[in-house]
Protein backbone atom coordinates (compact mmCIF):
# COMPACT_ATOMS: atom_id res chain seq x y z
CA UNK A 1 0.00 0.00 0.00
CA UNK A 2 2.92 2.33 0.59
CA UNK A 3 3.25 3.11 -3.09
CA UNK A 4 -0.39 4.17 -3.42
CA UNK A 5 -1.03 7.82 -4.15
CA UNK A 6 -3.87 7.99 -1.67
CA UNK A 7 -4.34 5.24 0.89
CA UNK A 8 -6.96 4.68 3.57
CA UNK A 9 -5.83 2.15 6.13
CA UNK A 10 -8.23 0.50 8.54
CA UNK A 11 -10.44 3.52 9.09
CA UNK A 12 -12.92 3.20 11.94
CA UNK A 13 -15.32 5.93 12.84
CA UNK A 14 -17.83 6.12 15.61
CA UNK A 15 -19.79 9.06 16.91
CA UNK A 16 -20.43 9.62 20.59
CA UNK A 17 -23.69 11.29 21.33
CA UNK A 18 -24.97 11.69 24.85
CA UNK A 19 -23.19 8.59 26.12
CA UNK A 20 -24.40 6.39 23.29
CA UNK A 21 -21.94 5.34 20.65
CA UNK A 22 -22.75 4.66 17.02
CA UNK A 23 -20.22 2.91 14.90
CA UNK A 24 -20.50 4.33 11.39
CA UNK A 25 -17.45 3.00 9.55
CA UNK A 26 -15.59 -0.17 10.24
CA UNK A 27 -12.18 -1.20 8.90
CA UNK A 28 -12.32 0.77 5.67
CA UNK A 29 -9.17 0.34 3.60
CA UNK A 30 -8.71 1.61 0.08
CA UNK A 31 -5.87 2.49 -2.25
CA UNK A 32 -6.25 5.06 -5.02
CA UNK A 33 -3.78 5.55 -7.84
CA UNK A 34 -2.90 8.98 -9.14
CA UNK A 35 -5.39 10.13 -11.76
CA UNK A 36 -8.01 7.56 -10.76
CA UNK A 37 -11.67 8.42 -10.79
CA UNK A 38 -13.31 6.59 -7.90
CA UNK A 39 -17.00 6.55 -7.06
CA UNK A 40 -18.31 5.64 -3.65
CA UNK A 41 -21.84 4.33 -3.76
CA UNK A 42 -24.11 3.13 -1.00
CA UNK A 43 -27.48 3.66 0.55
CA UNK A 44 -28.11 6.95 2.22
CA UNK A 45 -26.93 7.18 5.79
CA UNK A 46 -24.32 4.44 5.41
CA UNK A 47 -21.42 6.79 6.04
CA UNK A 48 -20.26 7.99 2.61
CA UNK A 49 -20.06 11.63 3.60
CA UNK A 50 -18.32 10.68 6.81
CA UNK A 51 -15.71 8.77 4.82
CA UNK A 52 -15.18 11.68 2.44
CA UNK A 53 -14.87 14.11 5.34
CA UNK A 54 -12.24 11.87 6.89
CA UNK A 55 -10.24 11.98 3.66
CA UNK A 56 -10.72 15.75 3.55
CA UNK A 57 -9.54 15.97 7.15
CA UNK A 58 -12.75 17.71 8.19
CA UNK A 59 -13.68 14.84 10.49
CA UNK A 60 -11.05 12.91 12.45
CA UNK A 61 -11.14 9.12 12.16
CA UNK A 62 -11.58 7.23 15.41
CA UNK A 63 -8.75 4.97 14.33
CA UNK A 64 -6.90 4.28 11.12
CA UNK A 65 -4.83 6.52 8.90
CA UNK A 66 -5.19 8.37 5.62
CA UNK A 67 -1.99 8.76 3.60
CA UNK A 68 -1.63 11.16 0.72
CA UNK A 69 1.67 10.82 -1.13
CA UNK A 70 3.08 9.08 1.92
CA UNK A 71 2.08 11.88 4.32
CA UNK A 72 -0.62 11.33 6.92
CA UNK A 73 -3.66 13.53 6.62
CA UNK A 74 -4.27 15.35 9.90
CA UNK A 75 -6.25 18.45 8.99
CA UNK A 76 -8.21 19.85 6.07
CA UNK A 77 -6.28 21.65 3.37
CA UNK A 78 -6.54 22.87 -0.19
CA UNK A 79 -4.63 19.83 -1.50
CA UNK A 80 -7.87 17.92 -0.88
CA UNK A 81 -10.45 20.31 -2.25
CA UNK A 82 -14.08 19.45 -1.59
CA UNK A 83 -17.09 20.08 -3.79
CA UNK A 84 -19.89 20.08 -1.27
CA UNK A 85 -23.30 18.63 -1.92
CA UNK A 86 -25.01 22.01 -1.54
CA UNK A 87 -22.33 24.01 -3.37
CA UNK A 88 -21.40 26.04 -0.23
CA UNK A 89 -20.65 29.19 -2.14
CA UNK A 90 -20.41 32.24 0.06
CA UNK A 91 -23.55 34.23 -0.78
CA UNK A 92 -22.02 37.63 -0.04
CA UNK A 93 -19.30 37.14 -2.66
CA UNK A 94 -19.74 37.15 -6.42
CA UNK A 95 -18.93 34.07 -8.47
CA UNK A 96 -15.53 35.57 -9.30
CA UNK A 97 -14.84 36.50 -5.69
CA UNK A 98 -15.76 33.02 -4.47
CA UNK A 99 -13.08 31.53 -6.71
CA UNK A 100 -10.74 34.45 -5.97
CA UNK A 101 -10.94 33.75 -2.23
CA UNK A 102 -9.58 30.27 -2.84
CA UNK A 103 -6.99 31.34 -5.42
CA UNK A 104 -5.78 34.25 -3.30
CA UNK A 105 -5.30 31.97 -0.34
CA UNK A 106 -3.67 29.05 -2.13
CA UNK A 107 -1.41 30.98 -4.50
CA UNK A 108 -0.44 33.90 -2.28
CA UNK A 109 3.16 34.74 -3.02
CA UNK A 110 3.31 32.20 -5.85
CA UNK A 111 1.26 33.99 -8.47
CA UNK A 112 1.12 37.71 -9.20
CA UNK A 113 -2.20 39.55 -9.13
CA UNK A 114 -2.48 39.33 -12.89
CA UNK A 115 -1.63 35.64 -12.89
CA UNK A 116 -4.22 35.01 -10.20
CA UNK A 117 -6.82 36.88 -12.25
CA UNK A 118 -6.01 34.75 -15.31
CA UNK A 119 -6.13 31.59 -13.24
CA UNK A 120 -9.55 32.46 -11.81
CA UNK A 121 -10.94 33.12 -15.28
CA UNK A 122 -9.30 29.97 -16.61
CA UNK A 123 -11.06 27.85 -14.02
CA UNK A 124 -14.38 29.59 -14.49
CA UNK A 125 -13.92 28.92 -18.18
CA UNK A 126 -13.41 25.21 -17.53
CA UNK A 127 -16.96 25.07 -16.19
CA UNK A 128 -18.24 27.70 -18.65
CA UNK A 129 -19.14 30.22 -16.00
CA UNK A 130 -17.07 33.25 -17.03
CA UNK A 131 -20.21 35.01 -18.19
CA UNK A 132 -21.62 35.00 -14.66
CA UNK A 133 -18.45 36.25 -12.96
CA UNK A 134 -20.13 39.25 -11.40
CA UNK A 135 -23.30 37.51 -10.30
CA UNK A 136 -23.91 36.48 -6.73
CA UNK A 137 -24.82 32.88 -5.93
CA UNK A 138 -28.39 33.97 -5.21
CA UNK A 139 -28.78 35.09 -8.79
CA UNK A 140 -27.75 31.88 -10.58
CA UNK A 141 -29.33 28.45 -10.90
CA UNK A 142 -28.46 25.39 -8.87
CA UNK A 143 -26.52 23.82 -11.72
CA UNK A 144 -24.51 27.01 -12.18
CA UNK A 145 -23.73 27.16 -8.47
CA UNK A 146 -22.46 23.61 -8.59
CA UNK A 147 -20.25 24.51 -11.56
CA UNK A 148 -18.77 27.39 -9.62
CA UNK A 149 -18.21 25.08 -6.66
CA UNK A 150 -16.27 22.77 -9.00
CA UNK A 151 -14.31 25.71 -10.43
CA UNK A 152 -13.42 26.86 -6.93
CA UNK A 153 -12.19 23.39 -6.01
CA UNK A 154 -10.25 22.95 -9.27
CA UNK A 155 -8.67 26.37 -8.83
CA UNK A 156 -6.94 25.13 -5.69
CA UNK A 157 -4.99 22.69 -7.88
CA UNK A 158 -5.77 19.91 -5.42
CA UNK A 159 -3.95 16.60 -5.37
CA UNK A 160 -7.32 14.96 -4.83
CA UNK A 161 -10.70 16.40 -5.70
CA UNK A 162 -13.44 15.19 -3.37
CA UNK A 163 -17.04 15.48 -4.58
CA UNK A 164 -19.92 14.79 -2.19
CA UNK A 165 -23.00 14.00 -4.29
CA UNK A 166 -22.16 17.00 -6.43
CA UNK A 167 -25.14 16.63 -8.73
CA UNK A 168 -27.64 15.18 -6.28
CA UNK A 169 -29.91 18.21 -6.21
CA UNK A 170 -30.00 18.82 -9.95
CA UNK A 171 -32.46 17.87 -12.66
CA UNK A 172 -31.51 15.07 -15.05
CA UNK A 173 -30.52 17.28 -17.96
CA UNK A 174 -28.30 19.62 -15.93
CA UNK A 175 -26.86 16.60 -14.22
CA UNK A 176 -25.88 15.03 -17.56
CA UNK A 177 -24.25 18.26 -18.69
CA UNK A 178 -22.20 18.52 -15.53
CA UNK A 179 -21.21 14.85 -15.67
CA UNK A 180 -19.84 15.46 -19.13
CA UNK A 181 -18.07 18.58 -17.92
CA UNK A 182 -16.44 16.66 -15.08
CA UNK A 183 -15.40 13.82 -17.41
CA UNK A 184 -13.84 16.34 -19.76
CA UNK A 185 -11.97 18.09 -16.95
CA UNK A 186 -10.76 14.74 -15.64
CA UNK A 187 -9.53 13.82 -19.11
CA UNK A 188 -7.85 17.17 -19.60
CA UNK A 189 -6.22 17.63 -16.19
CA UNK A 190 -5.85 14.04 -15.04
CA UNK A 191 -6.90 14.84 -11.46
CA UNK A 192 -7.47 12.19 -8.90
CA UNK A 193 -11.15 12.36 -8.08
CA UNK A 194 -13.32 10.69 -5.47
CA UNK A 195 -17.02 11.16 -5.91
CA UNK A 196 -19.90 10.09 -3.74
CA UNK A 197 -23.08 9.26 -5.54
CA UNK A 198 -26.20 7.20 -5.17
CA UNK A 199 -26.82 7.18 -8.90
CA UNK A 200 -25.76 3.91 -10.50
CA UNK A 201 -25.49 5.27 -14.05
CA UNK A 202 -23.44 8.20 -12.88
CA UNK A 203 -21.05 5.89 -11.06
CA UNK A 204 -20.53 3.58 -14.03
CA UNK A 205 -20.24 6.39 -16.55
CA UNK A 206 -17.62 8.39 -14.68
CA UNK A 207 -15.55 5.92 -12.69
CA UNK A 208 -12.49 3.81 -13.13
CA UNK A 209 -13.55 1.94 -10.04
CA UNK A 210 -16.72 1.86 -7.98
CA UNK A 211 -16.45 1.36 -4.24
CA UNK A 212 -19.66 -0.16 -2.92
CA UNK A 213 -20.41 0.27 0.73
CA UNK A 214 -22.51 -2.03 2.87
CA UNK A 215 -25.31 -0.64 4.95
CA UNK A 216 -24.58 0.88 8.30
CA UNK A 217 -24.18 0.80 11.15
CA UNK A 218 -20.53 -0.14 10.95
CA UNK A 219 -20.47 0.09 7.17
CA UNK A 220 -17.61 -1.57 5.34
CA UNK A 221 -16.43 -1.60 1.77
CA UNK A 222 -18.49 -4.46 0.40
CA UNK A 223 -16.97 -4.70 -3.02
CA UNK A 224 -14.80 -2.72 -5.42
CA UNK A 225 -15.81 -2.95 -9.06
CA UNK A 226 -13.46 -2.16 -11.92
CA UNK A 227 -15.07 -0.37 -14.84
CA UNK A 228 -12.97 -1.43 -17.84
CA UNK A 229 -14.49 0.97 -20.35
CA UNK A 230 -12.18 3.02 -22.56
CA UNK A 231 -12.21 6.79 -22.35
CA UNK A 232 -13.46 9.12 -23.66
CA UNK A 233 -16.85 7.72 -22.81
CA UNK A 234 -20.05 8.72 -24.49
CA UNK A 235 -23.27 8.20 -22.59
CA UNK A 236 -25.33 7.49 -25.71
CA UNK A 237 -22.94 4.96 -27.19
CA UNK A 238 -22.59 3.30 -23.81
CA UNK A 239 -26.32 2.85 -23.37
CA UNK A 240 -26.14 -0.48 -25.21
CA UNK A 241 -22.52 -1.36 -24.38
CA UNK A 242 -22.16 -4.85 -22.85
CA UNK A 243 -19.45 -3.96 -20.36
CA UNK A 244 -21.43 -0.92 -19.27
CA UNK A 245 -24.57 -2.97 -18.75
CA UNK A 246 -22.69 -5.65 -16.86
CA UNK A 247 -21.13 -3.09 -14.52
CA UNK A 248 -24.47 -1.45 -14.01
CA UNK A 249 -26.08 -4.77 -13.22
CA UNK A 250 -23.33 -5.64 -10.75
CA UNK A 251 -23.83 -2.40 -8.84
CA UNK A 252 -27.60 -2.73 -8.87
CA UNK A 253 -27.35 -6.31 -7.62
CA UNK A 254 -25.08 -5.21 -4.81
CA UNK A 255 -27.32 -2.35 -3.76
CA UNK A 256 -30.74 -3.84 -4.17
CA UNK A 257 -30.30 -7.58 -3.66
CA UNK A 258 -27.54 -8.05 -1.22
CA UNK A 259 -27.85 -4.87 0.82
CA UNK A 260 -31.43 -3.88 0.73
CA UNK A 261 -32.46 -4.85 4.24
CA UNK A 262 -31.87 -1.45 5.83
CA UNK A 263 -34.25 0.17 3.41
CA UNK A 264 -37.02 -1.95 4.86
CA UNK A 265 -35.90 -1.05 8.36
CA UNK A 266 -35.85 2.68 7.65
CA UNK B 1 -36.04 38.27 2.89
CA UNK B 2 -38.21 36.43 0.43
CA UNK B 3 -39.52 39.78 -0.75
CA UNK B 4 -36.00 40.94 -1.51
CA UNK B 5 -35.46 37.76 -3.44
CA UNK B 6 -38.58 38.25 -5.45
CA UNK B 7 -37.55 41.79 -6.30
CA UNK B 8 -34.20 40.57 -7.41
CA UNK B 9 -35.69 37.95 -9.67
CA UNK B 10 -38.15 40.29 -11.27
CA UNK B 11 -35.44 42.90 -11.70
CA UNK B 12 -33.14 40.56 -13.59
CA UNK B 13 -35.65 38.54 -15.55
CA UNK B 14 -36.12 41.05 -18.38
CA UNK B 15 -32.37 40.94 -18.97
CA UNK B 16 -32.36 37.16 -19.04
CA UNK B 17 -35.33 36.78 -21.32
CA UNK B 18 -33.49 39.01 -23.79
CA UNK B 19 -36.50 39.99 -25.90
CA UNK B 20 -37.36 43.52 -24.86
CA UNK B 21 -37.29 44.66 -28.50
CA UNK B 22 -40.95 43.95 -29.07
CA UNK B 23 -41.98 45.99 -26.09
CA UNK B 24 -39.68 48.83 -27.12
CA UNK B 25 -41.27 48.99 -30.56
CA UNK B 26 -44.48 50.27 -29.03
CA UNK B 27 -42.82 52.73 -26.70
CA UNK B 28 -41.57 55.51 -29.03
CA UNK B 29 -44.92 55.98 -30.65
CA UNK B 30 -46.52 57.40 -27.56
CA UNK B 31 -43.87 58.66 -25.21
CA UNK B 32 -46.30 61.05 -23.52
CA UNK B 33 -48.51 58.18 -22.51
CA UNK B 34 -45.57 56.42 -20.85
CA UNK B 35 -44.68 59.55 -18.93
CA UNK B 36 -48.22 60.11 -17.82
CA UNK B 37 -48.44 56.52 -16.67
CA UNK B 38 -45.14 56.93 -14.83
CA UNK B 39 -46.29 60.12 -13.13
CA UNK B 40 -49.55 58.44 -12.25
CA UNK B 41 -47.71 55.55 -10.67
CA UNK B 42 -45.55 57.84 -8.56
CA UNK B 43 -48.59 59.84 -7.52
CA UNK B 44 -50.42 56.68 -6.58
CA UNK B 45 -47.39 55.59 -4.57
CA UNK B 46 -47.36 58.90 -2.69
CA UNK B 47 -51.05 58.65 -2.04
CA UNK B 48 -50.96 55.10 -0.72
CA UNK B 49 -47.84 55.69 1.38
CA UNK B 50 -48.34 59.21 2.71
CA UNK B 51 -52.04 59.81 2.78
CA UNK B 52 -53.06 57.36 5.53
CA UNK B 53 -50.51 58.58 8.13
CA UNK B 54 -51.34 62.17 7.18
CA UNK B 55 -55.03 61.58 7.76
CA UNK B 56 -54.52 59.79 11.06
CA UNK B 57 -52.19 62.55 12.23
CA UNK B 58 -54.76 65.20 11.41
CA UNK B 59 -57.51 63.23 13.12
CA UNK B 60 -55.41 62.76 16.25
CA UNK B 61 -54.49 66.45 16.30
CA UNK B 62 -58.16 67.34 15.98
CA UNK B 63 -59.12 65.05 18.87
CA UNK B 64 -56.33 66.51 20.97
CA UNK B 65 -57.44 70.04 20.07
CA UNK B 66 -60.99 69.26 21.14
CA UNK B 67 -60.02 67.49 24.36
CA UNK B 68 -57.66 70.26 25.51
CA UNK B 69 -59.60 73.23 24.26
CA UNK B 70 -61.17 74.14 27.62
CA UNK B 71 -59.24 76.86 29.49
CA UNK B 72 -58.93 74.56 32.53
CA UNK B 73 -57.33 71.71 30.58
CA UNK B 74 -53.98 70.67 32.13
CA UNK B 75 -52.29 70.29 28.75
CA UNK B 76 -52.26 72.82 25.91
CA UNK B 77 -53.98 71.98 22.61
CA UNK B 78 -51.87 71.93 19.41
CA UNK B 79 -52.85 75.46 18.49
CA UNK B 80 -51.62 76.66 21.88
CA UNK B 81 -48.36 74.72 21.46
CA UNK B 82 -47.73 76.50 18.17
CA UNK B 83 -48.31 79.91 19.71
CA UNK B 84 -46.39 79.28 22.95
CA UNK B 85 -43.38 77.65 21.38
CA UNK B 86 -43.28 79.52 18.10
CA UNK B 87 -39.83 80.83 19.02
CA UNK B 88 -38.15 77.44 19.36
CA UNK B 89 -40.04 75.99 16.42
CA UNK B 90 -38.95 78.61 13.90
CA UNK B 91 -35.41 79.16 15.17
CA UNK B 92 -33.80 75.77 15.80
CA UNK B 93 -30.33 77.24 15.23
CA UNK B 94 -30.67 79.85 17.95
CA UNK B 95 -27.50 80.43 19.99
CA UNK B 96 -27.83 81.71 23.54
CA UNK B 97 -26.04 81.51 26.87
CA UNK B 98 -25.31 78.17 28.56
CA UNK B 99 -28.14 75.70 28.07
CA UNK B 100 -30.26 78.30 26.27
CA UNK B 101 -29.76 76.86 22.79
CA UNK B 102 -31.98 76.16 19.79
CA UNK B 103 -33.54 72.72 19.29
CA UNK B 104 -30.97 71.78 16.67
CA UNK B 105 -28.09 72.26 19.11
CA UNK B 106 -29.91 70.41 21.86
CA UNK B 107 -30.52 67.45 19.60
CA UNK B 108 -26.97 67.62 18.26
CA UNK B 109 -25.52 67.50 21.77
CA UNK B 110 -27.62 64.44 22.58
CA UNK B 111 -26.72 62.77 19.29
CA UNK B 112 -23.02 63.32 19.98
CA UNK B 113 -23.30 61.56 23.31
CA UNK B 114 -25.23 58.74 21.72
CA UNK B 115 -22.72 58.49 18.88
CA UNK B 116 -19.79 58.04 21.26
CA UNK B 117 -21.52 55.64 23.63
CA UNK B 118 -23.16 53.67 20.85
CA UNK B 119 -19.99 53.33 18.79
CA UNK B 120 -18.13 52.01 21.82
CA UNK B 121 -21.03 49.64 22.52
CA UNK B 122 -21.03 48.41 18.92
CA UNK B 123 -17.30 47.67 18.92
CA UNK B 124 -17.20 46.08 22.36
CA UNK B 125 -20.52 44.31 21.75
CA UNK B 126 -19.39 42.71 18.51
CA UNK B 127 -16.07 41.69 20.06
CA UNK B 128 -17.74 40.12 23.09
CA UNK B 129 -20.43 38.57 20.92
CA UNK B 130 -17.79 36.92 18.74
CA UNK B 131 -16.08 35.60 21.87
CA UNK B 132 -19.34 34.17 23.17
CA UNK B 133 -20.27 32.72 19.80
CA UNK B 134 -16.88 31.09 19.28
CA UNK B 135 -16.06 29.73 22.70
CA UNK B 136 -18.20 27.33 24.66
CA UNK B 137 -16.35 28.34 27.80
CA UNK B 138 -16.92 32.04 27.31
CA UNK B 139 -20.55 31.26 26.64
CA UNK B 140 -20.97 29.25 29.80
CA UNK B 141 -19.00 31.69 31.91
CA UNK B 142 -20.30 35.00 30.65
CA UNK B 143 -23.78 34.42 29.33
CA UNK B 144 -25.48 34.06 32.76
CA UNK B 145 -23.79 37.25 33.95
CA UNK B 146 -24.86 39.14 30.83
CA UNK B 147 -28.39 37.82 31.11
CA UNK B 148 -28.61 39.30 34.61
CA UNK B 149 -26.88 42.58 33.81
CA UNK B 150 -28.95 43.31 30.73
CA UNK B 151 -32.12 43.45 32.80
CA UNK B 152 -30.73 46.32 34.92
CA UNK B 153 -32.59 49.47 33.83
CA UNK B 154 -30.26 52.00 32.15
CA UNK B 155 -30.79 54.70 34.73
CA UNK B 156 -29.86 52.38 37.57
CA UNK B 157 -26.32 52.52 36.19
CA UNK B 158 -26.16 56.29 36.39
CA UNK B 159 -25.39 56.80 40.11
CA UNK B 160 -22.72 54.13 39.90
CA UNK B 161 -21.09 55.68 36.86
CA UNK B 162 -21.30 59.15 38.42
CA UNK B 163 -19.46 57.75 41.40
CA UNK B 164 -16.89 56.08 39.17
CA UNK B 165 -16.29 58.92 36.69
CA UNK B 166 -16.95 61.86 39.06
CA UNK B 167 -18.40 63.73 36.09
CA UNK B 168 -21.65 63.95 34.19
CA UNK B 169 -20.40 63.78 30.61
CA UNK B 170 -18.65 60.39 30.69
CA UNK B 171 -21.43 59.04 32.91
CA UNK B 172 -24.07 59.77 30.30
CA UNK B 173 -21.93 58.13 27.64
CA UNK B 174 -21.41 55.13 29.88
CA UNK B 175 -25.15 54.77 30.37
CA UNK B 176 -25.62 54.75 26.59
CA UNK B 177 -22.84 52.21 26.27
CA UNK B 178 -24.21 49.86 28.89
CA UNK B 179 -27.73 50.17 27.48
CA UNK B 180 -26.86 49.48 23.87
CA UNK B 181 -24.28 46.75 24.35
CA UNK B 182 -26.49 43.81 25.42
CA UNK B 183 -28.54 43.32 22.27
CA UNK B 184 -25.35 43.69 20.22
CA UNK B 185 -23.57 41.01 22.26
CA UNK B 186 -26.48 38.61 22.28
CA UNK B 187 -27.30 38.92 18.59
CA UNK B 188 -23.69 38.78 17.48
CA UNK B 189 -23.17 35.63 19.53
CA UNK B 190 -26.26 34.08 17.97
CA UNK B 191 -25.04 35.06 14.51
CA UNK B 192 -21.63 33.54 15.07
CA UNK B 193 -23.07 30.34 16.51
CA UNK B 194 -25.38 30.03 13.53
CA UNK B 195 -22.71 30.28 10.86
CA UNK B 196 -23.56 27.31 8.65
CA UNK B 197 -21.20 24.36 8.97
CA UNK B 198 -20.73 24.56 5.19
CA UNK B 199 -19.09 27.96 5.43
CA UNK B 200 -16.90 26.76 8.28
CA UNK B 201 -15.86 23.79 6.19
CA UNK B 202 -14.98 26.01 3.25
CA UNK B 203 -12.84 28.11 5.58
CA UNK B 204 -11.15 25.00 6.97
CA UNK B 205 -10.36 23.55 3.56
CA UNK B 206 -8.88 26.92 2.57
CA UNK B 207 -7.09 27.14 5.92
CA UNK B 208 -8.36 30.66 6.54
CA UNK B 209 -6.65 31.82 9.72
CA UNK B 210 -7.99 33.92 12.59
CA UNK B 211 -8.21 37.37 11.06
CA UNK B 212 -9.02 36.11 7.55
CA UNK B 213 -11.77 33.90 8.92
CA UNK B 214 -13.11 36.79 10.98
CA UNK B 215 -13.19 39.22 8.06
CA UNK B 216 -14.08 36.94 5.14
CA UNK B 217 -16.48 34.47 6.75
CA UNK B 218 -17.59 35.33 10.26
CA UNK B 219 -18.51 39.00 9.88
CA UNK B 220 -20.41 38.66 6.61
CA UNK B 221 -22.17 35.48 7.72
CA UNK B 222 -23.22 36.99 11.03
CA UNK B 223 -23.96 40.46 9.61
CA UNK B 224 -27.75 40.10 9.50
CA UNK B 225 -27.80 39.12 13.18
CA UNK B 226 -25.30 41.82 14.12
CA UNK B 227 -27.41 44.48 12.46
CA UNK B 228 -30.50 43.29 14.27
CA UNK B 229 -28.61 43.83 17.51
CA UNK B 230 -27.28 47.19 16.39
CA UNK B 231 -30.76 48.32 15.47
CA UNK B 232 -32.25 47.36 18.81
CA UNK B 233 -29.23 48.98 20.48
CA UNK B 234 -29.63 52.34 18.79
CA UNK B 235 -33.28 52.49 19.80
CA UNK B 236 -32.42 51.69 23.40
CA UNK B 237 -29.64 54.26 23.54
CA UNK B 238 -31.96 56.96 22.30
CA UNK B 239 -34.43 55.95 24.99
CA UNK B 240 -31.72 56.13 27.62
CA UNK B 241 -30.09 59.40 26.60
CA UNK B 242 -33.16 61.50 27.32
CA UNK B 243 -33.50 60.10 30.82
CA UNK B 244 -29.78 60.32 31.53
CA UNK B 245 -29.55 63.92 30.39
CA UNK B 246 -32.43 64.91 32.63
CA UNK B 247 -30.27 63.91 35.53
CA UNK B 248 -26.85 65.14 34.46
CA UNK B 249 -27.88 68.52 32.98
CA UNK B 250 -26.05 70.53 30.34
CA UNK B 251 -27.03 71.06 26.72
CA UNK B 252 -29.08 68.16 25.39
CA UNK B 253 -32.64 67.31 24.62
CA UNK B 254 -33.15 65.47 27.93
CA UNK B 255 -32.18 68.40 30.10
CA UNK B 256 -34.10 70.70 27.79
CA UNK B 257 -37.26 68.77 28.63
CA UNK B 258 -36.47 68.77 32.33
CA UNK B 259 -35.73 72.48 32.25
CA UNK B 260 -38.97 73.17 30.41
CA UNK B 261 -40.87 71.19 33.04
CA UNK B 262 -39.27 73.19 35.84
CA UNK B 263 -40.23 76.39 34.04
CA UNK B 264 -43.75 75.03 33.36
CA UNK B 265 -43.24 75.39 29.59
CA UNK B 266 -45.44 72.44 28.68
CA UNK B 267 -45.61 73.47 25.02
CA UNK B 268 -41.82 73.35 24.77
CA UNK B 269 -41.90 69.82 26.17
CA UNK B 270 -44.35 68.79 23.48
CA UNK B 271 -42.19 70.27 20.73
CA UNK B 272 -39.17 68.48 22.21
CA UNK B 273 -41.06 65.18 22.24
CA UNK B 274 -41.81 65.55 18.54
CA UNK B 275 -38.11 66.10 17.90
CA UNK B 276 -37.14 63.11 20.02
CA UNK B 277 -39.59 60.89 18.21
CA UNK B 278 -38.58 61.97 14.74
CA UNK B 279 -34.86 61.69 15.47
CA UNK B 280 -35.33 58.26 17.05
CA UNK B 281 -37.25 57.15 13.99
CA UNK B 282 -34.46 58.29 11.68
CA UNK B 283 -31.77 56.66 13.81
CA UNK B 284 -33.61 53.36 13.52
CA UNK B 285 -34.00 53.77 9.77
CA UNK B 286 -30.36 54.74 9.40
CA UNK B 287 -29.12 51.53 11.01
CA UNK B 288 -31.68 49.50 9.08
CA UNK B 289 -30.44 51.07 5.84
CA UNK B 290 -26.81 50.44 6.76
CA UNK B 291 -27.74 46.83 7.49
CA UNK B 292 -29.47 46.45 4.15
CA UNK B 293 -26.50 47.89 2.29
CA UNK B 294 -23.98 45.72 4.10
CA UNK B 295 -25.94 42.46 3.96
CA UNK B 296 -27.04 42.89 0.37
CA UNK B 297 -26.77 39.51 -1.30
CA UNK B 298 -26.30 37.63 1.95
CA UNK B 299 -29.97 36.96 2.31
CA UNK B 300 -30.13 34.81 -0.77
CA UNK B 301 -27.88 31.77 -0.66
N1 LIG C 1 -21.57 14.64 13.56
C1 LIG C 1 -22.26 13.49 13.71
N2 LIG C 1 -22.63 13.08 14.93
C2 LIG C 1 -23.32 11.93 15.08
N3 LIG C 1 -23.68 11.11 14.09
C3 LIG C 1 -23.34 11.46 12.84
C4 LIG C 1 -22.62 12.67 12.58
N4 LIG C 1 -22.41 12.76 11.25
C5 LIG C 1 -22.99 11.66 10.70
N5 LIG C 1 -23.54 10.88 11.65
C6 LIG C 1 -24.23 9.61 11.43
O1 LIG C 1 -23.39 8.82 10.64
C7 LIG C 1 -24.16 8.09 9.70
C8 LIG C 1 -23.60 8.29 8.33
O2 LIG C 1 -23.84 9.62 7.91
P1 LIG C 1 -23.33 10.15 6.48
O3 LIG C 1 -21.88 9.91 6.40
O4 LIG C 1 -23.79 11.54 6.34
O5 LIG C 1 -24.12 9.21 5.49
P2 LIG C 1 -24.27 9.29 3.90
O6 LIG C 1 -23.43 10.43 3.40
O7 LIG C 1 -23.82 7.97 3.39
O8 LIG C 1 -25.72 9.49 3.62
C9 LIG C 1 -25.58 8.53 9.86
O9 LIG C 1 -26.29 7.55 10.56
C10 LIG C 1 -25.50 9.79 10.64
O10 LIG C 1 -26.60 9.92 11.49
MG1 LIG D 1 -24.05 12.32 2.50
Amino acid sequence: MAQQYLALEFIDKSFERGGSRTEVLSQVSLGVAKGDFISIIGHSGCGKSTLLNIIAGLTPATSGVVFLEGQTVEAPGPDRAVVFQNHSLLPWLTVYENVALAVGKVFRGRKSRAEQHDWILHNLDLVQMVHASDKRPGEISGGMKQRVGIARALAMEPKVLLLDEPFGALDALTRAHLQDAVMEIHARLGNTMIMITHDVDEAVLLSDRIVMMTNGPAARIGEVLDVPIARPRNRIELAGDRTYLKCREAVLKFLYERHRFVEAAE
Amino acid sequence: MSVAKLNQVSATSPVRSGTPARILAFMPRRPSQGMVAEAGRILRGVITDLLPPLITTLVLLAIWEVLCSSPTAPLPPPSRVLVDSWQIIVDPFYRGQGTDQGMFWQILASLQRVAVGYTLAAIAGIALGVLLGQSQWAMRGLDPIFQVLRTVPPLAWLPLSLAAFQDGAPSAIFVIFITAIWPVIINTAAGVRNIPQDYRNVARVLRLGGLEYFARIMLPAAAPYIFTGLRIGVGLSWLAIVAAEMLIGGVGIGFFIWDAWNSSLISDIIVALVYVGVVGFFLDRLIALAGRLVTRGTATA
